[in-house]
């Protein structure tokens, strides 16, 4: 036992020192900036330096700690990637939204000029009223559409399953790859069909109503997914019941099934309502945000079709007004934020009242 | 009864219909990428001017594209999702466990932080994100930018949250004496998590990996900026997009290369359709 724990001792001390000195290492010249020679390999020290340290704090020969040091260890992976991933770029990029940066550096602190300066900002301020429009038409329709898919695959009907997987296969491909097909369809296959010279896609209005064609037809199939599920829920004993007192089908529908999956479509509104407003991907590759549109605010716009996410990548990228992006991102998160804070207050509401 | 069956055949062929108009895109891909440019232009939905040959050259053209470079996408959205799906859960597995097993202020306060940042939009740290990556990988001699390792990185960052929730859920159902039990017969805490608990997860584990799976394999945004275009490693979404941005109105060429980029996936749904089904929906349901 005591052989044991001597062993251990000393190897976990032998790792810890070697992980100190690598880490040590790595660190001056990290601060010295010797990035040739050993500075080359000051990543590889660095990692392999934590590495060794972690080994050697598992090693610490005690009982009574033992449990503290593991909590740690296991918490530590999952913290330090959301930390720097998440956690950091989150007050960072708060802090970056007062201020001129570029995407490099900052020369001053603005305030709240960025702030101020998007709401007078016509082409924001069409994307942020298109992007509210895109949700709501599309809560409504992914809904309904999703509801009747998920009553139509509840019936008795024969290849149930065929139609299920069918209805949720568009929900596999990522949307780079969708809006590319249906940038195909809309200007080559559905010209050729109607014998059209224009595509849908160049107008603004009707290249909207192409992306929430598009949107539906990808999401539907999931949002049916989850209908089914809650519709599964309703308990069989009560369908008969109303089945014997001859309560017809709409009936059954609207007095049992719909009132007994209120949870669900709580669930569903709220997922329909925060993917839209994400909507990236297909914007970017359907239409890329172009359209014309004349005498908005006393502004002739070219982004007729951009939601806020596109507006936000472009603010940055393509105008590499990084700072004034990050704000337009703030005001972002605040309405998701807010639409969630919503979906709580509904959620535990409903829960009460049950 | 005879109204019984006049029903259910209007159900089948309202069914059948609108499988058809959501399965139609796809027919229309697989169609195309048999046909010269020329033939679907000509005429995009009949078999005219289709042919095997022509699918085979069309597939060398794409594949051997220097922006598209197919084999070399695939591989780095390969690496990527099966190294971050299995890190997350491993890594997630092990967060969800502390934070579920000790009733502490400290672990419902990482909890805690841990749902709230899942309103957070990718938009948000988007900007930090890169120019974190950028100035501490320069820093600290780590290349953090443009590279695999980095991009695995980030993923295991933003999954975290929702793979910790979803484990949390589980692990509360788990039996304590379990534990217990595992602990009088002098089992580490260690021991019993990979020997006892983590083996228990597996269903869970299943879930959330279909989650993230589906989310990291078609994600584009995230690898976009991190990677950017014209890097060699790039994803296949990244690679569809850099690809279509060199060969504007080339259907067959961009067609084929759609087909090319949705068969994986495809593929994984047709061998696992249940599991998909069933993951994705008990996803949005916790």
């Amino acid at each position: 036992m005591t052989e044991a724990t001597s062993g251990k001792k000393s190897l976990s001390m032998t790792l810890l020192a070697l992980g100190t000195a690598l880490l040590l290492v790595s660190l001056y010249c990290d601060f010295t900036k010797t990035y040739s020679g050993i500075g080359a390999m000051r990543g590889a020290f660095l990692v392999i330096g934590a590495l060794l340290i972690l080994a050697g704090i598992y090693y610490i020969p005690t009982v009574l700690h033992h449990r503290a040091i593991i909590n740690c260890i296991f918490l530590f992976p999952l913290l330090f990637t959301f930390a720097v991933t998440v956690i950091i770029p989150m007050f960072v990029g708060f802090f970056y939204s007062f201020t001129d940066w570029n995407g490099v550096t900052f020369t001053r602190m603005v305030g709240f000029e960025n702030y101020a300066a998007m709401f007078k900002e016509p082409a924001f301020i069409w994307s942020l009223l298109l992007t509210v429009l895109f949700v709501l038409v599309n809560m409504i329709l992914v809904n309904l559409v999703a509801f009747l898919l998920a009553l139509l695959c509840t019936t008795k009907l024969k290849g149930v399953g065929f139609f299920r997987a069918a209805y949720f296969l568009p929900n596999l491909i990522g949307g780079i790859v969708l809006g590319y097909i249906w940038q195909f369809i809309f200007s080559n296959v559905l010209t050729k069909i109607l014998s059209s010279p224009y595509s849908a896609l160049a107008k603004t209005n009707t290249a909207f109503i192409a992306i929430i064609v598009v949107y539906v037809w990808q999401y539907a199939g999931y949002i049916m997914l989850i209908y089914i599920n809650g519709l599964a829920t309703v308990p069989k004993d009560v369908l008969e019941a109303a089945q014997i007192d001859g309560a017809s089908d709409i009936m059954t529908l609207f007095k049992i099934k719909i009132p007994m999956i209120a949870a669900t479509f709580t669930i569903c509104t709220f997922l329909t309502l925060t993917s839209a407003f994400k909507q990236f991907d297909v914007n970017l590759a359907l239409t890329n945000g172009v359209g014309t549109v004349r005498g908005f605010m006393g502004a002739r716009l070219s982004n007729g079709t951009q939601m806020i996410a596109l507006n936000i990548y472009n603010t940055a990228f393509a105008r590499d007004q990084y700072g004034y992006a990050q704000a337009k991102a703030i005001l972002f998160f605040i309405i998701l934020a807010c639409v969630s804070l919503l979906q709580v207050r509904i959620s535990n509401k409903r829960e009460v009242e049950m | 009864m005879k109204m019984k069956t006049s029903r259910a055949i209007l159900l089948t062929v309202i069914a059948v219909i609108l499988a058809a108009y959501v399965l139609f895109p796809f027919a229309l891909v697989v169609l195309n990428s048999f046909k010269t440019q020329a033939a679907i232009v000509q005429s995009p939905i009949s078999a005219a001017g289709a042919s095997f040959s022509q699918f085979v050259t069309n597939l060398s053209a794409v594949v051997n594209n220097k922006n598209f470079v197919f084999w070399r996408a695939f591989g780095s959205s390969a690496i990527v999702t099966i190294i971050s799906l299995v890190l997350l859960a491993v890594f997630g597995g092990m967060a969800a466990w502390v934070i579920c097993r000790n009733k502490a202020k400290w672990s419902t306060a990482i909890y805690m932080v841990f749902i709230s940042s899942m309103i957070i939009p990718f938009q948000v740290v988007m900007l930090p994100l890169i120019a974190t990556f950028r100035e501490v990988g320069k820093f600290v001699g780590l290349g953090m930018n443009g590279t695999l390792p980095g991009l695995i990185f980030a993923y295991c960052g933003f999954g975290g949250a929702m793979t910790v929730f979803i484990l949390t859920g589980f692990i509360k159902g788990i039996p304590y004496e379990l534990e217990e039990a595992a602990a009088i017969d002098g089992c580490s805490p260690e021991g019993t998590f990979f020997r006892i608990i983590f083996p228990l997860l597996k269903p869970t584990i299943v879930t959330v990996t279909i989650l993230n799976g589906m989310w990291i394999w078609n994600d584009y945004l995230l690898p976009s900026i991190l990677l950017g275009q014209s890097n060699p490693n790039k994803t296949l979404p990244v690679a569809v997009q850099a690809f279509v941005g060199s060969f504007v109105k080339s259907w067959d060429m961009i067609l084929t290369a759609a087909l090319l980029a949705m068969i994986p996936m495809i593929v994984i749904f047709l061998l696992a359709q249940k599991h998909i089904m069933d993951g994705m929906v008990q996803g949005a349901i916790k």
